[in-house]
């Protein structure tokens, strides 16, 4: 008997055009950019590396994701755990707007804060009375990345809790669990392997952001360039080695996210098999 | 530990789940809640447990266990053991880590030493007969085993009231057999009060030592199984409680027409629905001077104890269902297409509101 979907010469096709397509705009630029980094021997790739500009704009975006990570993974678990185990007036509209983040180009966003917080903006004023200044240095790029990262812990746990409802909490509370306990021993686990995966992609955004932060950084070489926009500066001045040298880095970064968040679902997926 | 539950209300949004309900459950007793879905059964079991608050009206509710006043606190410190329907074990924890929860998750002051909890857990294991499953994870256990580590990790803190919502539901007929015998030994071995909820008639009625029959937030009747088959209070309770045929007709000097059938009975005149058990449906070949209620066999299912025959006729507007014993069957030759004559050995009536007026009964 023949499934659907059988049909050898059908299969070949969609196998062939998905591995061509693969191919030609997935992993040739990958090898492009690590081609072009080196073209000039290891030696030309490392002084691009480590001259200081680019060294301090690899600190600073390591510090930005960082920072990043733990506001993210606060908030997305206290958004998640409310929006699915409590009812209350509103939790549909919360649950849009949690999206938002991902609706509004970074772009806008970055220019959203600017209004609001830079020195003629609307807040900004006022913080500029007690002389603090968040934009055009690493707090207003940090804001940004928040903003632009926030939604993805909470979208990864958000369907799961749904999923596995509130019973096993409810268990845990009926034989004397304090709510603390019951999050740490009971919930945690339960949704561990959902929560690193929404901190990879936090991670992978957070390193990678380059819209809003170009608005919001005023990329200050050494002060306020992170490694995007560091590769865009090096890039307009004509230094194509020094930016895919940068690109390397990225691109390595991504890949590293890449295989952790493989090594997951391999573990999950082994998980699921034995239990 | 006994429990009383006064004036207990609770409304979701605008409906009301149940409606004011009062309910006194002895010590060492096993009560049954039963009725469809819908019924709030589930919902009182929740407020018992405290996982769920009664409304708070002009005169709150109240609920005691013995003579403390729960009304107030939190499910964790009301020392109760819950059984859920779909069991809610720890998914991540191993078979015995699910027993042991309970007993680790107290104060420091209160907690067992980790040999006495090992004790304890084996003892509770051995008793639901799984501890060669110690290590095992809930996805690798069946329904029924899930179960019965739900029971012992529900029993490892020692509650004095044990509560189940729907037990045995989700498990084949068999297994849900045991598990029931099973359940009855344990609750007098260790002298509980347990609750639990069921829409199956028969579990309730089995296990019970009284049963609480509820329809649509309000309390029907609360009696012995015995007494309420026997003496149902309403006609919800006897429809509920068993398979029931209806006779409708018109009453005109004593005897009840309908369509071509007709039959003696004792009642005024006017219109009237009477209500029969299929136990209760005599067959014969020839109608008798008293009845003549043509049927014509549908369909014949000779399984269990008894054979059970569905009638239709087209005076009747839906089908009856007649048990015959064995030997009867034989005697009468049954097939299905043969036409018979029905009388009724026994019947109730109950008044078509379902006010709690005096039901009837009349022995033909």
């Amino acid at each position: 008997m023949r499934r659907i979907g059988d049909a050898p010469v059908v299969r070949r096709l969609l196998i062939g055009a998905a591995l061509v397509l693969s191919a030609l705009f997935l992993l040739l630029p990958l090898v492009a950019i690590f081609a072009q980094a080196f073209s000039e021997g290891v030696m030309v790739f490392w002084a691009n590396v480590s001259n200081t500009f680019t060294l301090h704009a690899i600190g600073l975006t390591l510090m930005i994701a960082l920072l990043t990570i733990p506001v993210c993974l606060v908030f997305g678990v206290a958004l998640a755990w409310l929006v699915t185990r409590f009812s209350f007036p509103g939790r549909r509209i919360l649950q849009t707007l949690i999206d938002i983040p991902f609706a509004v180009s970074p772009v806008v966003a970055g220019l959203i804060y600017l209004l609001l917080y830079g020195r003629n903006g609307w807040i900004g004023t006022w913080l500029d009375g007690y002389d603090i200044q968040l934009m055009f240095s690493w707090p207003g790029i940090l804001m940004v990345t928040i903003f632009v990262t926030c939604p993805f812990v909470a979208r990864e746990l958000i369907p799961l809790m749904q999923a596995q409802g509130s019973r096993e909490e409810e268990a845990a509370v009926t034989l004397g669990a304090s709510g603390w306990t019951t999050f740490r021993r009971v919930t945690l686990p339960n949704i561990r392997w959902a929560l690193l995966y929404g901190v990879i992609l936090t991670n992978a955004r957070a390193v990678g952001e380059f819209g809003a932060v170009s608005v919001v950084s005023g990329a200050i070489r050494g002060k306020t360039n992170t490694l995007p926009l560091h590769l865009e500066q090096l890039y307009q001045d004509y230094n194509a080695v020094g930016a895919f040298a940068c690109a390397a880095l990225l691109a390595f970064i991504a890949l590293l996210t890449l295989s952790a968040k493989a090594g997951l679902e391999w573990r999950a997926a082994r998980r699921e098999a034995f239990a | 530990m006994s429990i009383h539950l006064h004036n207990i209300a609770k409304h979701f949004g605008n409906t009301q789940a149940l409606e004011p309900i009062n309910l006194d459950i002895h010590e060492g007793e096993l009560v049954g809640l039963l009725g469809p879905s819908g019924s709030g059964k589930t919902t009182l079991l929740r407020i018992i447990a405290g996982l769920e608050n009664a409304d708070r009206t002009a005169q709150p509710g109240k609920i005691l266990f013995g003579d403390r006043d729960v009304t107030n606190v939190h499910v964790r410190d009301r020392r109760i053991g819950f059984v859920f329907q779909h069991y809610a074990l720890f998914r991540h924890m191993s078979v015995y880590d699910n027993v042991a929860f309970g007993l680790t998750v107290l104060s420091r002051k209160r907690r067992p030493s980790s040999g006495e909890i090992r004790a304890r857990v084996f003892r509770l294991l051995e008793m639901v007969k799984l501890e060669h499953l110690a290590n095992r994870y809930p996805a690798q256990l069946s329904g029924g085993q899930q179960q019965r580590v739900s029971l012992a990790r529900a029993l490892a803190v020692e509650p004095e009231v044990l509560l189940l919502d729907e037990p045995f539901g989700a498990l084949d007929a068999k297994v849900r057999q045991e598990l029931r015998r099973w359940l009855r030994h344990l609750h007098d071995e260790l002298n509980f009060t347990s609750v639990f909820v069921t829409h199956d008639q028969e579990e309730a009625l089995e296990l019970s030592d009284r049963v609480v029959v509820m329809s649509n937030g309000r309390i029907e009747q609360v009696d012995t199984p015995d007494e309420l088959y026997r003496t149902p209070k309403n006609r919800f309770v006897f429809e509920f409680l068993g398979d029931v045929n209806h006779l409708e007709g018109k009453v005109t000097n004593g005897v009840l027409t309908c369509g071509d059938a007709y039959w003696h009975v004792d009642l005024p005149d006017g219109h009237a629905e009477l209500l029969l058990r299929p136990h209760e449906v005599r067959l014969t070949e020839q109608p008798t001077s008293e009845s003549h209620l043509p049927v014509t066999i549908t369909a014949i299912s000779p399984v269990g104890a008894e054979v059970r025959v569905e009638l239709e006729a087209d005076w009747l507007a839906q089908p009856w269902l007649a048990t015959v014993r064995h030997t009867d069957f034989e005697h009468l030759a049954l097939r299905r297409g043969q036409r018979l004559f029905a009388h009724p050995r026994h019947w109730r009536r109950f008044p078509k509101a379902e006010s709690k007026a005096a039901e009837q009964t009349r022995v033909a």
